[in-house]
């Protein structure tokens, strides 16, 4: 079955549009690409001529939901996942967005809005990988 | 300036991204369940996000450096290896998993659910995990090759 509204269509174009101007704002002011595995990973590394910026976009993304309380209410979170698969989910993410250099916003949406072939690879690869996952786990989940 | 605009690339990122329900993991477990009951939703997210981008990128592919002077960095490297596909791989079952990817989760801590802090938090080490074994396999390999 496919679920599909007509609401949520448009805020997720809507929140897409938002999501490229951010992504657009962040190279032409900054000349960085808007990758949040890329941007969050550098600042682990803690150099100081290229901490500032890095910290000011996480502190930005951190606040949002903030900023987005006072023009509307938070939409509804429904969260499956225990802590253990949090856990686990949470160190995966980590891991393979470092090994494979992005994630959803630095492959999925900056690199393929560049054309870059590395990107449209990783980008099917996670994806047909999340797929695949949801899938096993419609049998493994008790 | 630029920190500035920093900061607001990141306050609009993050608007974009509750506001587009890619916040709420259930959504894009729905949007991975192509077989069960599929959201693609999320699929006009990706769309209306890289139409936008694609002018902005090819704008700055002709700029020498960023409208504030800053140089501008964007990957050079063009081989598909094997770090990239598994990287990607791995990525995509912690995404399957808990329906939360970098974005979402980190704005997703101030909301005042417990959940997405415990996943960002995993979320650090295992990139610090990945750093540092990186760090380890290249630092035997030099000295391996260069010392002895």
């Amino acid at each position: 079955m496919i679920i599909l509204d007509g609401s949520s269509i448009s805020n997720a174009l809507v929140g897409g549009l938002l999501i490229g101007l951010a992504a657009s704002t962040l190279i032409l002011t900054n000349g960085k690409i808007a990758g949040i595995s890329g941007i969050l990973g550098g600042i682990l590394h803690f150099d100081k001529n290229d901490m500032n910026w890095r910290i000011l976009f996480i502190l930005g993304l951190i606040l949002s939901p903030l900023i987005f309380e006072i023009f509307r209410p938070l939409p509804q979170l429904s969260i499956f996942a225990d802590n253990r698969t949090l856990l686990l989910a949470g160190l995966l993410v980590g891991m393979g967005t470092r090994l494979g250099s992005g994630c959803t916003s630095g492959h999925g949406v900056c690199g393929i809005a560049r054309l870059s072939r590395r990107s449209f690879v990783a980008t099917l690869c996670f994806i047909l990988s999340g797929i695949l996952t949801v899938y096993l786990s419609h049998y493994y989940r008790v | 300036m630029n920190l500035f605009f920093s900061f607001l690339s990141g306050v609009v990122f993050g608007i974009g991204l509750i506001l587009s329900g890619m916040t709420d993991p259930s959504k894009v477990i729905g949007f991975l369940d192509v077989t069960g009951n599929w959201n693609p939703t999320l699929g006009f997210v990706m769309c209306g996000a890289i139409f936008v981008s694609f002018f902005a990128f090819r704008k700055a592919s002709k700029l020498s450096v960023s409208l504030t002077g800053q140089t501008i960095s964007i990957p050079s490297k063009r081989k598909i290896d094997i770090p990239l596909i598994l990287g990607s791989i791995i990525f995509g079952i912690g995404w399957g998993l808990a329906g939360y990817c970098p974005g979402p989760g980190i704005a997703s801590i101030a909301t005042g659910n417990i959940k997405p802090f415990f996943f960002v938090l995993a979320m650090i080490c295992g990139m610090f995990i990945h750093d540092r074994l990186l760090n380890m396999t290249r630092l035997l390999f030099s000295n391996k090759s260069s010392k002895e």
